[in-house]
């Protein structure tokens, strides 16, 4: 059977693999030969979930967004990972990863962040587990994203700058990565998306899979059906979305629906609509669609998200996109912005501005009268309310 | 037989210096391979700059960042490089990361490589295994040998598996880290250096990473065949500029 997961050496059709130099082998190698069974024995299991349920809060809601379906004409329900602790999907994935570290008998994590999201998940649960916490951010999201860097702070995490290159997120990325060089024996490297070198793209998809194993029970109990018509969710680096599709991936009868960031358009120059703009290549150990020059150097992306500006896309995503069992659309700045109003005042949830870029989906597509769309709701806008405020001069 | 090949034979110790192409200035990457074969090195690794070197300390980065802002292309260093072997017959190698590479098109720049009269490519995020799989064949058909990195972390069964991959020298990273030149080395690289040593491999080993001056030089050639010198040469440059080769590269020569 055709299948979109990643095979054993973590390709995704011509997509993933492991892109590293020598000197991250011995790190990717002992995950790699441990997280699938460390995953499937039966107390880690146990953990997860029960963290899952008591810190995090999980099952999130699957809720039928009655005014937007209305306004919409078809079935909308939402996916509330917003309602996680932390305020977005991203706490599944490192609840996960930190029980893996303990497994692996890892004493210092270390984590990249761009707008900060990943960073307090990750500084997070190393409070929940006790254990040393340094945040890598690029020098100018520091500076934008103060809210952020101080939650980092109080919950007893070092925020170190990255200061080379670009000094956003593709950069704090690489300054883990060189950290985890450094350090190889006693740290682990919490990585925030499905991105990296193998296993990270698969382990951090499984951790967060649970969005989609909860929908397609939730679903049965609200529709008397397992699969929706579409799964939606927006794309960053592709977490919250491949955790939204997984169980759907390899059922074709569900369609997927990517919305990246257009910024100020695809073709204003400043944009991060990777499958549109990329080329195939290398970025963070993984081969992928990433922007970038004709000779190969990465480029800065542009959104006015700052968890949707990566200048990659994990292989997954690469894949469901050149294979076609994607639909992937831009939503500009202006689009998402609208949209996250939008919903605000139909449904009374303000989105996190990466979110409110899957919300504008209803002005690119249309969709039946009889159509169940699940709209992975990734996260809340709290930390998003000056850049809303800014915007729509509240 | 391969430049590479030739000079290994040698009994000698091999000082190899890498440098970023672009940098100080866009247009020093012939003045300094020149002057550096003037200066008595052996081998010369040319840095082709990369937006994003993960492997790479700060010194190299911040060279990577300044060429490329001088204007440094794929293109642009293999025209600059196009008549190098009229002026220089020591080995030279190319390094770098793959992305450059593969968006030049693998084939292509092995191509030019050849044509140019290139001996090596050390591509530190090329994994063996896509290498061996897709790439070898391409390398080989090209005169061109490909350079493996080995870590004092790296398994002994993995280090015998890049062994008999090689067909050059092994690149012997000194320690768990990026690219920056150390004041010293300590017992660890010690008992790094002779555990390889004493591995008896069939490739020679070329030690790199955090070696900046004589002591070090020597420290990492005691067991070893040769060493490479990358971010303390392009401090040097940095402060002195490509007038400073020669007394830079005899200073790495002293006997202490
Ligand atoms: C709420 C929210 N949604 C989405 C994203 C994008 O990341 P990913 O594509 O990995 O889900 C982020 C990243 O910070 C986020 O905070």
């Amino acid at each position: 059977m055709k299948t979109y997961q990643a095979d054993e050496k973590g390709y995704y059709g011509e997509f993933g693999g492991a892109f590293i130099p020598e000197m991250l082998y011995p790190n990717t190698e002992e995950l790699r030969q441990n997280y699938l069974q460390i995953m499937a024995d039966p107390s880690f299991q146990e953990e997860f979930h029960q963290l899952l349920k008591d810190y995090v809060g999980r099952p999130t809601p699957l809720y039928f967004a009655n005014r937007l379906s209305e306004k919409y004409k078809t079935k909308i329900y939402l996916k509330r990972e917003d309602l996680c602790h932390t305020g977005a999907h991203k706490v599944n994935n490192t609840i996960g990863q930190i029980l893996m570290a303990k497994k692996l008998g890892k004493n210092r994590i270390i984590a990249e962040t761009g707008a900060g999201q990943h960073g307090v998940a990750t500084a997070t649960v190393c409070a929940l587990m006790g254990i040393e916490c340094i945040v890598y951010m690029g020098e100018i999201d520091i500076a934008r994203q103060a809210p952020n860097v101080a939650r980092m702070k109080m919950l007893g995490a070092e925020v170190r700058p990255a200061l080379s290159g670009s000094r956003t997120l593709k950069d704090a990325t690489n300054e883990a990565i060189r950290d985890w060089i450094n350090n190889p024996v006693n740290t682990h490297y919490i990585i925030g998306s499905v991105v990296g070198p193998h296993p990270y793209p698969d382990m951090v998809a499984r951790f967060q899979s649970v969005i989609s194993e909860e929908i397609k029970w939730q679903l049965r109990e609200k529709e008397g059906r397992e699969n929706p018509d579409y799964v939606v969710a927006c794309v960053g680096g592709g977490s919250n979305a491949a955790g939204t599709y997984y169980h759907f991936l390899d059922n074709e009868d569900v369609g997927i629906i990517a919305v990246e960031a257009a910024g100020k358009g695809i073709h204003s120059g400043e944009s991060a609509a990777t499958s549109a703009l990329g080329q195939v290549g290398i970025i963070h150990g993984s081969k992928t669609l990433l922007m970038q020059t004709q000779d190969g150097q990465i480029t800065e992306p542009y959104s006015i998200s700052a968890g949707l500006d990566y200048p990659g896309v994990g292989p997954m995503h690469a894949n469901l996109y050149r294979s076609g069992r994607g639909e992937f659309i831009s939503v500009t700045d202006d689009e998402a912005m609208t949209a996250g109003l939008l919903v605000s005042q139909l449904e009374g949830i303000i989105p996190a501005i990466e979110t409110s870029h899957a919300f504008a989906i209803f002005d690119h597509r249309k969709f039946g009268p009889d159509d169940v769309v699940v709209i992975n709701l990734s996260g809340r806008g709290d930390k998003d309310l000056q850049t809303y405020i800014d915007y729509f001069k509240l | 037989m391969n430049r590479i090949q030739q000079k290994l034979k040698e009994d000698k110790k091999i000082l190899s210096i890498y440098f970023t192409a672009g940098y100080p200035d866009l247009e020093d990457t012939v003045p300094i391979i020149t002057a550096l074969e003037q200066a008595g090195v052996d081998m010369i690794e040319i840095g082709l700059p990369f937006s994003d070197p993960l492997a790479d300390g700060p010194t190299i980065q911040a060279s990577s960042t300044a060429a490329l802002r001088n204007g440094m292309r794929t293109d642009i260093l293999f025209k600059q490089l196009k008549d190098v072997r009229k002026e220089v017959s020591i080995p030279l190698v190319i390094m770098g990361y793959f992305n450059p590479v593969l968006q030049y098109g693998v084939e292509a720049f092995c191509k030019k490589c050849e044509e140019i009269g290139i001996d090596g490519i050390i591509l530190p995020d090329l994994p063996l295994d896509v290498y061996q799989e897709e790439y070898e064949a391409i390398f080989k058909a090209h005169g061109l040998l490909n350079i493996f990195l080995i870590t004092p972390q790296t398994s002994d069964a993995r280090i015998r598996q890049i062994d008999r991959g090689s067909n050059g020298f092994i690149y012997m990273v000194s320690s768990a880290s990026t690219t920056g030149a150390k004041t010293g080395f300590g017992e660890e690289q010690n008992d790094y250096f002779k555990r390889i040593a004493d591995m008896d491999l069939q490739n020679p080993q070329i030690v790199g990473f955090g070696i900046s001056n004589a002591a070090t030089f020597q420290q990492a050639t005691s067991n070893a065949k040769g060493a490479i010198i990358g971010s303390a040469f392009i401090k040097m440059l940095s402060e002195k500029g490509t007038k400073g080769i020669n007394s830079f590269v005899e200073s790495i020569k002293t006997k202490i």
